[in-house]
C-alpha cells in the first residue's frame, strides 16, 4: 500500500527539541486505492454472475420444458406482473412487513443488548432464556404467532420481529463487553456523563459489532418475510410464489424467486453502502495498521 | 524548598544529593506556600483484601505536590506505580490513608484533573475526529460549539499540533497521537496534569520531543503536574522533585530534590554534573541491591 506523507501538515516542533529531523509523519489513507483499480475490483465481482446469466439465456432459449421455462419468458412475465402488472402490490405488502419487522427487532436488539450490558444481574438471570429463544427456530412459532395475533400482517411483522432481535442483541452485547477499560477510564477521566459514555463510547465502540448482527438480522428477517407469507397469508411474494406453483403457473413462480433474489441483494448492497459510510473510520483505520 | 518528609526509613535524602537545593540559586522558584495541589497520606492499597490471595500493592505512601510543581513518581518496575496514580486519580479507591485535592477529600475522579494514559491508542477514541476527542470533555462540561472549536484548535497548537482537527487519531504518527491525549487533558485547562508513562510507547526522538513539549506547556500554562516513569533520566530531566517508591509493595524511599532550574535541555542537561549526580544516586536508590 502507498502512504502518501503530505508535508503542509507536519506539526510545529516543540521548542528545544534539535536533534535530527521530525519523526512525526502524516499517514495519509485517502489515495490508497485509485480508481482504475477501484474499476478493476467491480468488473472482478460481477463478470461471473454476467456469465451465469448468459449461459441460462441460451441454454434455456430452445427449453420446451414446463419446469425451466426460457429466461427470455421469464423475463418477459416479470415485466408483465411485476413491473406493469399486478404483482406490484404484493411487492409492497412484502417489503412493507420486512421493513417494519426488521427495523423493530433491531431496534428491540439493541436496546435489550445495551441493557443487558448495563446490568450483569439481569445478564446472568437471563441469559440461559436469551440462548433457549435464540436457537429455537423462528418458524415453528408460527402457529402460536397465529393464534397470538390472529393470520393478518401483525403476525407476519411480530415473527419478522422476533428472528431480527437474536443476532442484533447478541452481538450488541458482544461488541459492548469487548471495550477497552481504558476507554472507560478515560471517559471518567474526562467527566462523561453516563449518557454521554453511551453515545460517546459505548454505541460506537461496539458499532462494528453492532452492524454485523444488523446484517445477520437482515438475513434472517428476509427468510421469515416469506416464511410467514407462505402460511395462512393473502398477500406477499411468497403468497404469490406458492400461489402460482399450486395453479401450474410455472413462469410466474419463477418470477416471484427471481423477485426474491432481487430484493435480497438490493437490501444487503443497500446495507453495505450504509455500513461503508457510517463505519468509514473502522475500516479505514483497520486498513491503516494492516498496511 | 522544604520537602516534607515521608514516613520512610531513610529521609536523609538531602544530604546525598550532590548539589543540596539550598546552594543552588538556580532552583525554580515555586514556592510551597502557593497552595496544595495534592496531598497523599499513608496510601495503602490491597487488592482482594481478606481473601486469600490478597496483595498488597501500595503499602504506605505519603506526599504532597504544591501549586506549579512538576513531581515525577519512580520506582522499580511492578512498583505499584499505575495503582498509585489510579488512586491519586480517583480512579480506584485506596484500601486506606487518605488523599486530597486542593483541599478537599478525594472521592473520584476531580473536575480539574487532567489525566493522560500511556496508551494513546487505547485512550483515544478512533471513531472521533481528533478535534472531537479534544472537545469531548468540554462538551461534557456543557461548553458552547463554537466556543469548543475555538478552545480545541487553540490546544492542539499548545501542543505543537498544526491543523489536524479534521483528521482521525489513527491517521497520525504515534507521537502525534500522544500529543492528541495531552491536548485532551489540557483542553479544560485543569489544575493538575496526571500522566503515567506517557512516553513509553513512542520511539526515542519523539521521546525527546514530548519531554521538551510537556516543559513547554507546564511553563507557559503554569501547570502542575505528577508524571509516572521508569525513566529514571526522563524523571531528573523533568521534574522539580522525585518521588522514589521501593519494591513491591511500594513505600516512598526517598524524596529527591532536583535543583536543574526552569531551563533544561536535552544535551546539555542530560550531560552537566548535577545531572549525573543525581542519576548515580536515584540508580542507588532503584537498583534491586540497594532493596
Amino acid at each position: 500500500m502507498t502512504q502518501t506523507i503530505t508535508p503542509e501538515v507536519v506539526p510545529e516542533r516543540a521548542a528545544g527539541a534539535s536533534i535530527g529531523e521530525t519523526t512525526d509523519l502524516l499517514v495519509s489513507p485517502r489515495r490508497v486505492r485509485s480508481r482504475g483499480a477501484r474499476v478493476r475490483n467491480v468488473l472482478l465481482a460481477i463478470w461471473l454472475p454476467i456469465a451465469l446469466l448468459v449461459i441460462w439465456w441460451f441454454a434455456s432459449a430452445s427449453s420446451t420444458s414446463p419446469f425451466f421455462p426460457p429466461l427470455s419468458r421469464i423475463l418477459e412475465e416479470f415485466w408483465a406482473q411485476w413491473i406493469v402488472g399486478p404483482a406490484s402490490m404484493q411487492l409492497g405488502s412484502s417489503l412493507r412487513n420486512l421493513a417494519l419487522g426488521y427495523l423493530g427487532g433491531a431496534l428491540i436488539g439493541i436496546v435489550f443488548g445495551t441493557l443487558l450490558w448495563r446490568f450483569p444481574p439481569v445478564r446472568h438471570v437471563s441469559n440461559p432464556l436469551i440462548y433457549f429463544l435464540y436457537v429455537l427456530p423462528a418458524p415453528a412459532l408460527l402457529p402460536a404467532m397465529i393464534a397470538l395475533f390472529g393470520i393478518g400482517e401483525l403476525r407476519q411483522i411480530a415473527l419478522i420481529s422476533f428472528g431480527a432481535i437474536w443476532p442484533t442483541l447478541l452481538n450488541t452485547l458482544d461488541g459492548m463487553r469487548g471495550l477497552d477499560q481504558v476507554k472507560f477510564d478515560t471517559a471518567r477521566a474526562m467527566k462523561l456523563s453516563p449518557l454521554r459514555q453511551l453515545f460517546s463510547l459505548v454505541l460506537p465502540g461496539a458499532s462494528p459489532q453492532i452492524a454485523a448482527g444488523l446484517r445477520a438480522s437482515l438475513q434472517t428477517s428476509i427468510i421469515l418475510m416469506v416464511v410467514t407469507e407462505m402460511v395462512a397469508a393473502k398477500q406477499g411474494i411468497g403468497y404469490f410464489i406458492l400461489q402460482a406453483q399450486t395453479v401450474f403457473a410455472i413462469t410466474s413462480m419463477w418470477t416471484g424467486i427471481l423477485m426474491l433474489a432481487i430484493i435480497g441483494t438490493a437490501a444487503n448492497y443497500l446495507f453495505v453502502g450504509v455500513e461503508r459510510i457510517v463505519l468509514r473510520w473502522y475500516y479505514r483505520s483497520r486498513a491503516l495498521t494492516n498496511s | 524548598m522544604t520537602i516534607p518528609s515521608p514516613e520512610s526509613e531513610n529521609t536523609m535524602s538531602n544530604l546525598t544529593v550532590p548539589t543540596p537545593a539550598a546552594s543552588s540559586p538556580s532552583t525554580p522558584s515555586h514556592p510551597s506556600d502557593a497552595g496544595e495541589v495534592l496531598r497523599v497520606e499513608n496510601l495503602r492499597k490491597i487488592y482482594n483484601e481478606g481473601k486469600p490471595h490478597a496483595k498488597t500493592a501500595i503499602d504506605d505512601v505519603s506526599f504532597t505536590v504544591n501549586k506549579g510543581e512538576f513531581v515525577c513518581i519512580v520506582g522499580p518496575s511492578g512498583a505499584g506505580k499505575t495503582t498509585l496514580l489510579r488512586c491519586i486519580s480517583g480512579l480506584a479507591k485506596p484500601s486506606s490513608g487518605s488523599l486530597s485535592f486542593e483541599g478537599r477529600p478525594l472521592t473520584s475522579v476531580p473536575e480539574q484533573l487532567g489525566l493522560v494514559f500511556q496508551d494513546y491508542g487505547r485512550s483515544l477514541y478512533p471513531w472521533f475526529t481528533n478535534a472531537k476527542n479534544v472537545g469531548l470533555p468540554l462538551a461534557a462540561r456543557g461548553m458552547k460549539k463554537a466556543e469548543r472549536a475555538e478552545r480545541v484548535s487553540q490546544v492542539l497548537k499548545n501542543v505543537g499540533l498544526g491543523h489536524v482537527e479534521k483528521q482521525y487519531p489513527w491517521e497520525l504518527s504515534g507521537g502525534m497521537q500522544q500529543r492528541v491525549a495531552i491536548a485532551r487533558a489540557l483542553s479544560y485547562q485543569p489544575d493538575l496534569l496526571l500522566m503515567d508513562e506517557p512516553f513509553a510507547s513512542v520511539d526515542a526522538q519523539t521521546r525527546f520531543d514530548l519531554e521538551d513539549l510537556i516543559l513547554t506547556v507546564r511553563r507557559d500554562l503554569g501547570i502542575t503536574v505528577v508524571l509516572v516513569t521508569h525513566d529514571i533520566d526522563e524523571a531528573i530531566y523533568l521534574s522539580d522533585r522525585i518521588v522514589v517508591l521501593s519494591g513491591s509493595p511500594s513505600r516512598v524511599r526517598e524524596v529527591v530534590d532536583v535543583p536543574l532550574g526552569d531551563h533544561r535541555e536535552q544535551v546539555a542537561t542530560r550531560a552537566s554534573d548535577e545531572f549525573l549526580g543525581l542519576r548515580r544516586h536515584l540508580l542507588d536508590l532503584v537498583m534491586p541491591h540497594s532493596a
